[in-house]
């Protein structure tokens, strides 16, 4: 299997650079990722996908949050999600946001804060 | 709820978990990164920017010798409230200029505890101001010190200058009871504030 040739010990804003092909931003389905959004994987990794790409298929198997990813990955917020873009698109992971406490036009969500109250009551 | 690329809603990969977010907001030095470590599930994580280098030695160490610098960086935790819901907790960065780097850091989030060190008031202003100005709704907790002061909380709530409907709880932000006592009280809040908008329509 002949990948890319990646940089030896690509480092810093030039790893940065290498991991995302130069795009500063998310754009599309991603734009909106919050740090709490959840991602989960939709099928396993393929062979010959970008080793990042791999890695949070890999990862993301189980639910898993945004800041969760950037930190075990060592990625920046906005690496991360122009990442997260490209496999939203491919259609190989799902990403849920979070529950607000006022869905938009819905009103004020009083069951989910009950869930969370029981939640933090069993602590 | 937004489910971008869920194409199958039944897919049993997405197990239908769900999360919600609790900001912490706060000076520099108000225990924010403590009470997330208290009260979460996973050992907390942290979540860099690029910037920093930016701002070392900008912030003021009044009453906080031991902390030697900070970064822009964001502070999270984990609490599992039940087997299909996870509460996220973000620990916002002290410098509060720097709050843009994350996607919409309050935006989506159900409300925020603004940590407030007693013998430093002036220091969690900037907080309590973001908050107001982003409409994002919040209790104050007053981290209590070993050398804090005891201050009657009408006298906090005057020099913060904070509505009468804002709760403001004293706690200790070392202590998981304690901490998760916050987060209740915010919680409460919210169900009062629900309440209110509900009779209202």
């Amino acid at each position: 299997m002949s990948a890319p040739r990646r940089p030896t010990d690509p480092s810093g804003l030039e790893r940065y650079y290498v991991l995302t092909g130069g795009r500063s931003g998310p754009g599309g389905a991603a734009s909106s990722l919050d740090v709490a959004t959840l991602v989960v994987s939709r099928a396993a990794p393929v062979p010959g996908m970008q080793h990042e790409h791999e890695e949070i298929v890999r990862r993301c198997r189980d639910p898993l949050s945004v800041a969760e990813l950037t930190a075990h990955l060592g990625l920046p917020f906005n690496i991360l999600a122009v990442l997260l873009a490209d496999l939203l698109d491919a259609g190989r992971i799902e990403a849920r946001d979070p529950i607000p406490a006022h869905h938009a036009g819905r009103g004020p969500d009083l069951a989910l804060l009950q869930e969370v109250l029981s939640g933090l009551e069993r602590l | 709820m937004d489910l971008k690329g869920f194409d199958h809603p039944g897919d049993p990969g997405a197990g239908g978990t769900r999360s919600v977010k609790v900001m912490i907001a706060g000076g520099f030095g108000t225990g924010k990164t403590t009470m997330v470590r208290s009260v979460s599930d996973i050992k907390p994580l942290t979540t860099e920017e690029t910037l920093t280098q930016a701002t070392v030695g900008v912030d003021n160490l009044i009453g906080v010798a031991d902390k030697a610098e900070t970064t822009v960086s964001l502070d999270f935790g984990k609490i599992s409230l039940n087997e299909s819901l996870m509460l996220y907790l973000f620990g916002t960065p002290g410098q509060e200029r720097f709050w843009f780097l994350w996607n919409g850091l309050f935006k989506g989030a159900l409300g925020a505890i603004v940590l407030v060190d007693t013998r430093r008031l002036a220091s969690s202003f900037r907080a309590i101001e973001e908050m107001e100005r982003q409409n994002v709704p919040f209790v104050i907790a007053l981290n209590v010190f070993p050398d804090s002061a005891q201050h009657p909380v009408e006298e906090i709530r005057d020099a913060l200058d904070i509505s009468p409907h804002t709760p403001i709880v004293a706690c200790d932000a070392r202590d998981r009871a304690s901490s998760r006592d916050v987060l209740v009280a915010l919680i409460q809040h919210l169900q009062e504030r629900s309440a209110v908008a509900l009779e209202s329509r």
